[in-house]
């Protein structure tokens, strides 16, 4: 658990005093990512180096696990807390066993203990160790470079993490991959971890909870869905972009709005018969086929249907897309306007079929959280990302 | 500020330190005794200036278009072997090579002239090339894009750009020449080092500073008087003195 | 070959002069080098007190070792010390303090503000700091700054004959005095090869001191 009370730093430059953080409140809950987000300039950087004192704070006070930081001695408090920058910041002269096992050597294990730590670490961020223990950092591509950042931060198992704007260098394919990696590896760890970033996606990708700077001050913290649905005021508003409703969809998934109703029919039944159903269904294009495990096999259109007569079986037409339970809302509307469908059926993990999602009900659920934009307490968006 | 006070004090200090050197000096007669020298000061600075003069300028003239020459593509090859003997040649000492040059040259001021041209001409000719080889590639291509000749680009982009450097390395070898002049003398050019050298012999401490103290005050004018000529000539935009 | 055999047949004295003029060399720069990292150290704390000490001894170096033995031998032989290696080592000694303290100022200053960060971040104390990170990463460059105050000092030392210092000028004073032309040519390019080979010895050096990890980037900060 991180607590910030009344943190603040004021610069003296020639210009005069500038306030960087202006007493800045704010609690990450054991366990949780809290993203630091804002412009440059707006005091996010400032706020979380003052944690760990490489930014001295002119006043307010650091609590960890409850404890006040304001008397631990600099070193110490430092020794205690992951750190990982995004220059990366490996040691040219060490190989990356000595870089990982710095920290614990510092506070001073024996030397079976960290070099078996070191192992452990490379198995934890999927680096051979064999291959790669022994080799320097010049060697190693920069996403391969980041992954050791993270595992020396991580060596001697500090209960909180800070992170400034850790993949910020790393090319955006290799940034994706390693960002999904280390939620992986926060599941187990399950870190109290602060995040600078500049980026929206990456906020919404990662944080728990977002906390939105400006001009050294904190103007919203609250869950990604939060933010991204109630804006607290312009600056947030245009800070997220216009498109800040499509952002949402990547924080729901389709098992959140599918409907278990769906019409289906076999192919054994007649045309009539499916007719008949999309009639009963109010279906305006088509309706399902599906097999006899009750996967997807096919679709019957509805003016094949009124105008043919004869099986399903002889008269279907390819499924254009399934969307899986767990998969996000963004995946749902790319297949939706790629297909030019309104409507997808959804099948679970076996690929049976279990609903369908509609693009009215996509609308609505977005929709609902604008309209009841005035504080009802919403589930915390951790549930949301399982 | 305390450093401030500190200063002051050391001010006062050397302040008074020149007044009591002084008053000593005079009291004791080595004043007269410096100015008892003072015509030969002049006459052998005047020669001490042309030798550097002679060499220092031959030298340029001579390294920078040696510079060029080797900085173009084409003489790559060529180029990189070549700076290898220059940097061979920048670390044998000068007193060497002017005793190398007057045992094929014989004793004179030729001799002296050839020996200070060639301690003179290796650093200015190794910033020249490293200065030009230095020059942001992106600007060449950048150059070359907007459709500017060799000629134009040599002249417009890249000089201007290694200019600092091509006067950092003028001024090295330069100062280095004012320091060389003394060692002249041994070979029969003249110059300061007559003064320093027969003091030397004699043991006349008032002939040694003679000679020494113009020459210190030779070499450190000579560096300053480059650096203020690089600080106007060089762009300001390149010019990290003036940044 | 008229040289050869005068080298051949003086190689004795050309060795323990070559040795005299190592030694005098090498104790000088060893000493310099043991105040000059140091110093070069010290003033990456005040940038206004590393500008003037760079500045002083910037003045020191540009004074022609000649002018400078003259200045020194008047005030040396106060204590009885006015000719001989005293005052050779001393230039050598004033000589070697900008290039020593150069490199090492600007090596510590230019460690990548990314590692100073890690390594603050991480809770390194700040001799840890200068101790496993900020010198090793240095050693490359002072160890340059060394290599360029001994090339530079064997040419002083070669001068320093003049004033009874020993070492291999004496070939080429005796050799300029005496019109002695083998003396001197032997002389000249025996000096020049030490000059060389010492070079080539301390780039193998600081080669090797290099820290692994940093041996594929160039030797700079």
């Amino acid at each position: 658990m991180i607590r910030l009370e009344s943190l603040t730093k004021v610069f003296d430059t020639p210009k005069g005093a500038v306030v960087a953080a202006d007493h800045i409140d704010m609690e990450v809950p054991e366990g949780e990512i809290c993203i630091l987000l804002g412009p440059s300039g707006c005091g996010k950087t400032t706020t979380l180096k003052m944690i760990n004192r490489i930014v001295k704070p002119t006043s307010g006070k650091v609590f960890i696990n409850g404890e006040d930081t304001t008397g631990l001695d600099t070193q110490t408090l430092r020794r205690n807390i992951g750190y990982v920058i995004q220059q990366i910041g490996l040691f040219p002269n060490m190989t990356i066993e000595e870089n990982i096992t710095i920290v614990p050597k510092l506070l001073g294990w024996d030397k079976a203990k960290y070099k078996a730590r070191a192992r452990e670490m490379m198995a934890m961020i999927a680096l051979e160790p064999d291959a790669f223990l022994k080799r320097f950092p010049s060697e190693l591509s920069g996403g391969q470079q980041q992954r050791i950042g993270v595992a020396r931060a991580l060596a001697a198992d500090p209960p909180v993490m800070l992170m400034d704007e850790p993949f910020g260098a790393i090319d955006p394919i290799n940034r994706a991959v390693i960002q999904d990696e280390f939620l992986k590896m926060q599941q187990e760890l399950n870190k109290t971890i602060m995040f600078v970033s500049h980026d929206i996606d990456e906020a919404i990708k990662m944080g728990d909870r977002v906390a939105v700077f400006r001009e050294g001050k904190l103007v919203q913290y609250s869950t990604p869905d939060d933010l991204l649905a109630a804006p607290k005021n312009a600056f947030v508003e245009s800070f997220l972009g216009e498109d800040r409703a499509l952002k949402r969809l990547n924080l729901v998934k389709v098992r959140e709005i599918v409907t278990d109703e769906i019409g289906t029919v076999t192919p054994s039944d007649t045309l009539e018969t499916a007719l008949a159903k999309i009639d009963d269904y109010g279906y305006q294009n088509a309706i399902l086929m599906i097999n006899e495990r009750k996967q997807p096999a096919g679709i019957i259109s509805r003016s094949l249907a009124r105008t043919t007569k004869g099986y399903c079986r002889d008269h279907f037409q390819a499924v254009p897309a399934v969307v899986d339970l767990d998969d996000d809302l963004r995946k749902a509307a790319s297949l939706m306007f790629a297909h030019d469908q309104t409507w997808l059926p959804c099948v679970d993990k076996a690929g049976t079929v279990c609903g369908q999602i509609t693009q009215r009900a996509m609308t609505s659920h977005l929709g609902a959280r604008y309209r009841a934009r005035q504080g009802d307490d919403r589930k915390p968006s951790a549930a949301i990302k399982e | 500020m305390p450093i401030r006070s500190i200063k002051g004090a050391l001010k006062a200090l050397v302040l008074f330190a020149i007044f009591f050197a002084g008053v000593w000096s005079q009291s004791s007669g080595v004043i007269d005794e410096f100015l008892w020298y003072l015509p030969d000061v002049q006459y052998l600075m005047v020669q001490h200036i042309w030798l550097t003069v002679m060499s220092g300028s031959l030298a340029i003239l001579v390294a920078i278009p040696l510079g060029i020459v080797l900085s173009r593509p084409k003489m790559a090859n060529v180029a990189e072997s070549l700076m290898q003997v220059l940097n061979v040649g920048t670390t044998i000492p000068t007193l060497a090579v002017l005793a190398l040059s007057m045992s094929f040259l014989g004793i004179g001021t030729v001799p002296a002239v050839f020996g200070l041209f060639v301690a003179t001409l290796l650093p200015i000719t190794r910033n020249t090339y490293a200065g030009l080889k230095g020059v942001n590639p992106a600007l060449m291509e950048a150059a070359a894009g907007i459709g500017m000749s060799p000629m134009q680009r040599l002249l417009k982009v890249e000089l201007p750009n290694a200019l600092y450097v091509i006067f950092a390395g003028m001024r090295t070898a330069l100062t280095i020449n004012v320091g060389t002049v003394p060692l002249a003398f041994l070979i029969g050019a003249g110059g300061l080092g007559e003064l320093i050298f027969t003091g030397i012999d004699l043991y006349d401490p008032v002939m040694m500073l003679s000679g020494a103290i113009p020459t210190a005050l030779l070499a450190i004018t000579i560096d300053a008087l480059i650096a203020i000529i690089a600080f106007l000539v060089v762009p300001r935009g390149v010019n990290p003195s003036r940044a | 070959m008229e040289l050869l055999q005068y080298a051949l047949d003086n190689a004795s004295l050309l060795l323990s002069r070559t040795i005299e003029h190592i030694a005098l060399v090498g104790v000088a720069v060893g000493i310099a080098t043991l105040t000059g990292v140091p110093i070069g150290i010290a003033i990456t704390k005040n940038e206004r007190v590393a500008q003037n000490v760079l500045y002083l001894a910037s003045i020191i170096v540009t004074i022609p070792s000649i002018a400078l033995f003259g200045i020194m031998i008047p005030v040396l032989s106060l204590i009885g010390h006015g000719i001989g290696y005293v005052p050779a080592v001393i230039a050598v000694l004033l000589y070697s303090q900008l290039p020593i303290i150069r490199n090492t100022y600007t090596a510590i200053n230019n460690v990548n503000p990314a590692l100073r960060e890690a390594a603050r971040g991480i809770g390194m104390s700040p001799n840890q700091r200068l101790r496993l990170v900020e010198i090793p990463l240095a050693v490359p460059i002072i160890m340059a700054g060394v290599r360029t105050a001994v090339v530079l000092n064997i040419g002083v030392m070669a001068i320093a004959a003049y004033i009874g210092a020993g070492g291999l000028g004496t070939f080429i004073s005796r050799g300029i005095s005496q019109s002695d032309s083998r003396q001197l040519i032997v002389g000249a390019i025996a000096v020049s090869l030490l000059a060389i080979i010492v070079d080539y010895a301390l780039l193998y050096l600081q080669k090797r001191l290099t820290p692994k990890g940093m041996s594929r980037q160039a030797a700079t900060p």
